[in-house]
Formats: C-alpha cells, sequence, structure tokens
C-alpha cells in the first residue's frame, strides 16, 4: 500500500516510515500541509496518516479541504488528545478512524484495514501465491473454489510467511509480531496459530514446514 | 459544590422598608393635617356662632335717663343651643363693673375694640370654655359708657367634633398608608424583578456555557452584567488558554514516546538475541503503561471536574454504546476477540455524555484486556423498572476470589492480572460515574467464566 504521512517531528515520521515500509509499504512524508497538499495532488494514495498539530496549521483543516475536494482517500488520525469531545470532533470532521500516540502498530494496521474494508477496495489487494488467493482486506484466502475465512491471528501469520515466502521465520519473530507486548506468551502459542492456519490451507499446494527448533517458512508446490 | 454567597440583607426588603417608612411619615402628616384643619374649621364655626350671639345682645343694648337697659333676646341663646347641648354664660359689664351674668367669667387679656369680637378659650367652673368678648361704647346723657358682652359656651359638642375628625383623619391616615403599603410592595418587587431575570438567565445556563449575557437589562444593571460579561470572557480565555496548553503538553509528551516505541518496535524486529528482545519489550510496556496511566489520570481529573457541574443532556446511548464498540473493534480484532451486541433500540439517556462514554470505554477496555484469546464479549443494553442497565460479560479470568469492591477501589488492582498493563483506576473511573448519575456499578463472577460488569443509570 501507498501511504501518505503527514506528521512534523521528523524523528516519528522517520521511525514510522522505516517501520513501515518493513511491512513492506511505500510512504511519502510531509512534514507540513503544505507539502501535503502538493503530495495528495499528485500521488492517488491508499491511507493518509495525519498529525493534528502541524506548523503551518491544524489537520483538521486539511481533513475538512480533502473532503471538500471530494477526494476519498482514507484518512486515519495520529492525535495526542485523550478527550473524547476531541475525538469524536475528528471523526465528524471526516476521519475514518483514529489512533492515539504512541500506537501499537498491529493496531494501527488492523485499523487501517478496517477503513479499506468499509470504503470496499479489496481486490486489487489480493496475493496469488501457489494456488491460493489470499485477500488480506476481506480476510479470505481461496483454495480451488472454496472461500475460507481467517481469524485475525492466522491472518497476520500467513501475511508475516508471505512477506518473504521461502525465508525462516524464528518463533521468536513470530511472537513479536503476533502477540501484544502486554501479554507474556510461550512460543507454543505459535504452534496453535501454524495448526490452524495449516488446517485452512488444506488442499492448496501451500505448505508451511517447521523447521525443528528454529521455525517456520512457507512454500508452494 | 454549591456554594451559598452570605446574603447581606434582601434589596428588596430594605427597599420596601424605606418606602413603608416615607408612607408611615405621610401618613402621620396627613391624619395631623386633616385632624388640625377640621379642628380649626369647627372651632371658627363655633366662634362665629359666639360671635354673633355676643353681637345680638350687644345691638338690643338700650338708653333711657337712668342708664342702659339690657334685654337679651332669646335668639342670641337659641343660636348656640343648635349645635349642641352645652351649657352657656354670659357676663355683661358696663364701665368694669358687672351687671348681670357671671362676674367670674374670666376676662379677655385686652380690651377689643371697635366693636370687633375677641375670641379666646380659657377655664372655668373645672372645663373649658369658648368666649367671645365685644365691646360696645353708648352714649348716657352724652357721656359715652363702654359695656362689654361675653358669652360662653362649653366644649362638649366641640370635644364630640374633635373626636369624630380624629376618627376620620385616623381612618384616611391608615387607608392611605395601606395604599401605599400595597404599592411599594408592587414597586419593589417590579424594582427587583429585573436582577431576578439576570440571576436566572445565568442559572438557566448549562455548566459549560460561556456565551456573555445578552437580554437587555435595565441601566442600572448595565455595569453588572458588564463586569460579568467581562468576568465570563476572561474565565472563558483562561480555560481556552488551559485546553490549548493540555493539548500541546499532550502532544509534546505522546510524540516523542510514539517515536521511542516504534523505534524499539523496529529494533525489535531485527533483535538478534533472546536478552534484547526482553530489553525492548520492557521498553515497549514501559511505554504503554506510562500514556495509559497519562490517559487515565486525566480521565480521572476530567471526572471529578465534570461531576461538579454535569450536563445533563438527552443522548442517544445506543448509538454511543455502537461508537464504543467500533473504536475498541480493532484492539479486539488483534485478540480474536468475538464481541456480540444486544442492543435496544433508540434508547435515550439523560446525562453527561462524555462521562458515560469513558464509562463505557473503560468497561469494553477492561473486558478486553482481560478476555483470553478467541473468546467472547457480550454487550447488552436494556431499559427495564430500575433504568437502563448496560451488561458486559467476557469469558475472561474473572474475579478469581478477589472482592468486586476492592477492585473498584482507587489503584487496587486483582491479584492475578499483574502481567497485564493497568493502573487501578478503570473501574474506580465507572464507579464514580454511575455515583455521579444517581446510578449503580456492579461487578461479578460470571456463572461460567469470567467477569459480568453493569452500570444501571
Amino acid at each position: 500500500m501507498r501511504f501518505l504521512l503527514v506528521e512534523d517531528n521528523s524523528d516519528l515520521a522517520l521511525s514510522v516510515s522505516e517501520r513501515l515500509k518493513l511491512d513492506g509499504h511505500a510512504v511519502d512524508w510531509a512534514a507540513s500541509l503544505e507539502q501535503a497538499h502538493i503530495c495528495t495532488a499528485g500521488i492517488e494514495y491508499d491511507l493518509i496518516l495525519l498529525d493534528i498539530m502541524l506548523p503551518d496549521g491544524n489537520g483538521q483543516e486539511f481533513l475538512h479541504a480533502q473532503r471538500q475536494t471530494n477526494s476519498n482517500i482514507p484518512v486515519i488520525v495520529m492525535t495526542a488528545q485523550n478527550s473524547v469531545s476531541d475525538r469524536v470532533a475528528l471523526l465528524d470532521s471526516g476521519a475514518d478512524d483514529y489512533v492515539t500516540k504512541p500506537f501499537d502498530f498491529a493496531e494501527l494496521e488492523a485499523r487501517c484495514r478496517a477503513v479499506l474494508r468499509r470504503r470496499g477496495g479489496t481486490a486489487k489487494n489480493s496475493i496469488h501465491f501457489g494456488d491460493i488467493v489470499f485477500d488480506p482486506l476481506a480476510a479470505t484466502i481461496v483454495v480451488g473454489t472454496q472461500t475460507r475465512n481467517l481469524r485475525n491471528r492466522e491472518l497476520r501469520l500467513l501475511e508475516i510467511l508471505l512477506s518473504s515466502s521461502e525465508r525462516l521465520f524464528s518463533k521468536a519473530h513470530l511472537v513479536d509480531r503476533l502477540f501484544s507486548y502486554s501479554e507474556e506468551p510461550s512460543e507454543n502459542a505459535i504452534e496453535v496459530y501454524v495448526g490452524r492456519l495449516r488446517k485452512k490451507l488444506d488442499g492448496s499446494n501451500v505448505r508451511i514446514e517447521t523447521v525443528r527448533g528454529i521455525g517456520y517458512r512457507i512454500h508452494s508446490g | 459544590m454549591n456554594e451559598h454567597s452570605i446574603s447581606s440583607g434582601s434589596l428588596g426588603r430594605r427597599l420596601l422598608v424605606q418606602l413603608l417608612f416615607v408612607a408611615a411619615i405621610l401618613s402621620a402628616l396627613l391624619y395631623l393635617a386633616v385632624r388640625a384643619v377640621a379642628n380649626q374649621a369647627a372651632e371658627s364655626s363655633h366662634d362665629n356662632i359666639l360671635g354673633a350671639s355676643a353681637a345680638a345682645i350687644a345691638e338690643q343694648l338700650g338708653t333711657d335717663a337712668d342708664g342702659i337697659i339690657i334685654d337679651i333676646p332669646y335668639s342670641a341663646f337659641s343660636m348656640l343651643g343648635a349645635i349642641s347641648d352645652d351649657r352657656v354664660f354670659y357676663r355683661i359689664d358696663i364701665d368694669d363693673e358687672t351687671a348681670t351674668g357671671y362676674e367670674d367669667l374670666p376676662l379677655p387679656s385686652s380690651i377689643p375694640i371697635d366693636s370687633k369680637p375677641l375670641y379666646y378659650a380659657s377655664r372655668f367652673r373645672d372645663t373649658t370654655v369658648r368666649i367671645a368678648a365685644q365691646t360696645r361704647v353708648i352714649p348716657v346723657n352724652t357721656k359715652p359708657v363702654r359695656v362689654l358682652i361675653m358669652v360662653a359656651q362649653t366644649q362638649r359638642g366641640q370635644d364630640a367634633i374633635s373626636a369624630r375628625v380624629a376618627n376620620i383623619a385616623a381612618a384616611l391616615g391608615v387607608g392611605f398608608f395601606l395604599i401605599a403599603g400595597a404599592m411599594s410592595w408592587l414597586a419593589t418587587r417590579s424594582a427587583v424583578k429585573p436582577l431576578y431575570t439576570v440571576a436566572n438567565a445565568i442559572g438557566r445556563r448549562g455548566a459549560h456555557d460561556l456565551r456573555p449575557l445578552k437580554s437587555p437589562v435595565p441601566s442600572e444593571l448595565t455595569p453588572l452584567v458588564t463586569s460579568l460579561n467581562d468576568f465570563i470572557a476572561r474565565l472563558r480565555s483562561s480555560l481556552n488558554r488551559t485546553e490549548t496548553f493540555m493539548a500541546e503538553a499532550a502532544h509534546h509528551v505522546r510524540t516523542p514516546l510514539a517515536t521511542v516505541r516504534t523505534q524499539s518496535e523496529i529494533a525489535l524486529r531485527q533483535a538478534e538475541t533472546d536478552t534484547s528482545r526482553k530489553t525492548l519489550r520492557n521498553v515497549i510496556r514501559a511505554v504503554d503503561e506510562s500514556s495509559r496511566s497519562a490517559s487515565q489520570l486525566l480521565d480521572h481529573a476530567m471526572i471529578s471536574y465534570r461531576s461538579d457541574q454535569m450536563s445533563t443532556e438527552k443522548f442517544d446511548y445506543t448509538a454511543l454504546v455502537k461508537e464504543v464498540t467500533r473504536a475498541l473493534s480493532a484492539t479486539a480484532e488483534l485478540k480474536d476477540l468475538v464481541i456480540e451486541t444486544n442492543l435496544e433500540k433508540d434508547v435515550q439517556i439523560v446525562g453527561d455524555r462524555i462521562l458515560i462514554e469513558i464509562a463505557l470505554h473503560n468497561l469494553l477496555d477492561n473486558a478486553i484486556k482481560y478476555s483470553s484469546f478467541d473468546s467472547k464479549i457480550e454487550i447488552e443494553l436494556k431499559t427495564d423498572t430500575h433504568g437502563i442497565a448496560f451488561e458486559i460479560r467476557d469469558e475472561g479470568r474473572g474475579l478469581d476470589g478477589n472482592k468486586p469492591c476492592s477492585l473498584i477501589e482507587r489503584f487496587q488492582r486483582g491479584n492475578n492480572v499483574r502481567d497485564i498493563v493497568g493502573s487501578g483506576l478503570g473501574l474506580t473511573m465507572v464507579e464514580a460515574i454511575a455515583i455521579a448519575h444517581n446510578g449503580t456499578f456492579e461487578l461479578k463472577q460470571n456463572s461460567g467464566a469470567g467477569t459480568c460488569a453493569t452500570l444501571l443509570l
């Protein structure tokens, strides 16, 4: 996906960009409302991540201007504001959702997916691998003629494995990416989800291979 | 806080007392004036009759060779009898010697001249009499002889008239006082009314309505209303400054926290050893914990602030529950939780929307936090005879023997949740919000696994 990140703090902007790039997204960074307007004029983004307090104005003005020009690009606001009424005002002025700083990227991803799903843009994001078609937005895989729904963790596990097929992912790495940091899951918990995902992939030529003592990798054929 | 300001007495009452005081003085003056004028009128008509009587006697004086003939006409006394039954006395002196009548009838202080009668009151035989004295000079054998004629009458009839006049004057005075009093009361009320109008206009306002007062007021109240509006404006700008400051402070604290968290996530992705993984996870946990505590402390401050001056608007409770559920659905999705809602349609509630939203958010957030993966959360909203019940049931670890009331206490957490980030303020806030709305909050162990929280408003 192609993101536009509107954020004036360069430290945060650089790390958010880097973090999103790790998940295979393309990110353009605008440090002011002016730059943001220039970016949106030339490029069709999948999603805009918008900070509210910017040096040349309030992010809400940008949001308003975007909605005035009939731009339909989904916007998720990154707010530092805690009060409920501020957040309600954001949604009223046309934001699709918000995250409160500091935010969890897994949660941000879930919100992005929910927003894009609501906007109905699914098909173009589907991934073909082996003989399955994987649609992360709809959270489905198509095996033969069968469409199977994935639970959130199965979906994320498949997404991680597919992001670099043939690569070996350690259990520890998968734990870090699948579970929230406030939980302390055992590495065995990963086996449960790998088991479930294997069941969902039944009947296809996609295999999740266990490399004993190290981790897992996905391949087809 | 409903602090009553100290009253320095009622303005209306003070005005009324002053008006009544003036009315009382005027009534007394009226009484005295009416009495004096009437008495004087009565006295002067009495004098006239006494004078006429004396003149009639003087008229009938005749002379012969021996001297003066006194022939008192009947009419002289009958005209006096016409006014009252008072006793009549007379005395006629010829050249300073009493010729007839009562010789002890008191003489006037000076001798009346020019046949003009002199009137005076005097004590006579244990009573007060009114006397008319007149002189007539008659020539006897070419020698002028001065005759002094005095006619007196007791005052009983006069006193009766006086008493009647006094009664009428008193009635007039009292009547005047009553009418003036009633009008004073009405005047006071209408004079003080604009004050109440202003007070009501301010009293009717919602707790967060800081618009200036615009309704027209009498010119005497303009200074008060002007300074009140100045005060409101200062309060508003001070609140705005505080809000801007808070928002900026939050921004400046939370942005670096977000940077730390993001960089830790990136570093964790690339971590090689278990030790560094553990360290980075701890960093992220600490960031989450501080962010959460900050939010909850702010919410807690918001509750104490708003409970004092709650706004009571009517709003769609069902829609609020839906919005809170939507806002937290992404968090629930990360744990593969299913949220089942069973909401009664179009439930309206009167209360503070922001406070109730904080309560619902905390309850759902708790349920998500303490739920195990792949479990279910049920949310129900229904009205019954006791009020509107918001119930949320999870299949998490439950209370595990912790007393519900101890969990609601500030900074208290269950001893089975040490592994989960939390501040111990969430349920305290929910309870405070329930109390502020005259409702109740109940936490109990589900019959199966998990916890059931009910907010009854």
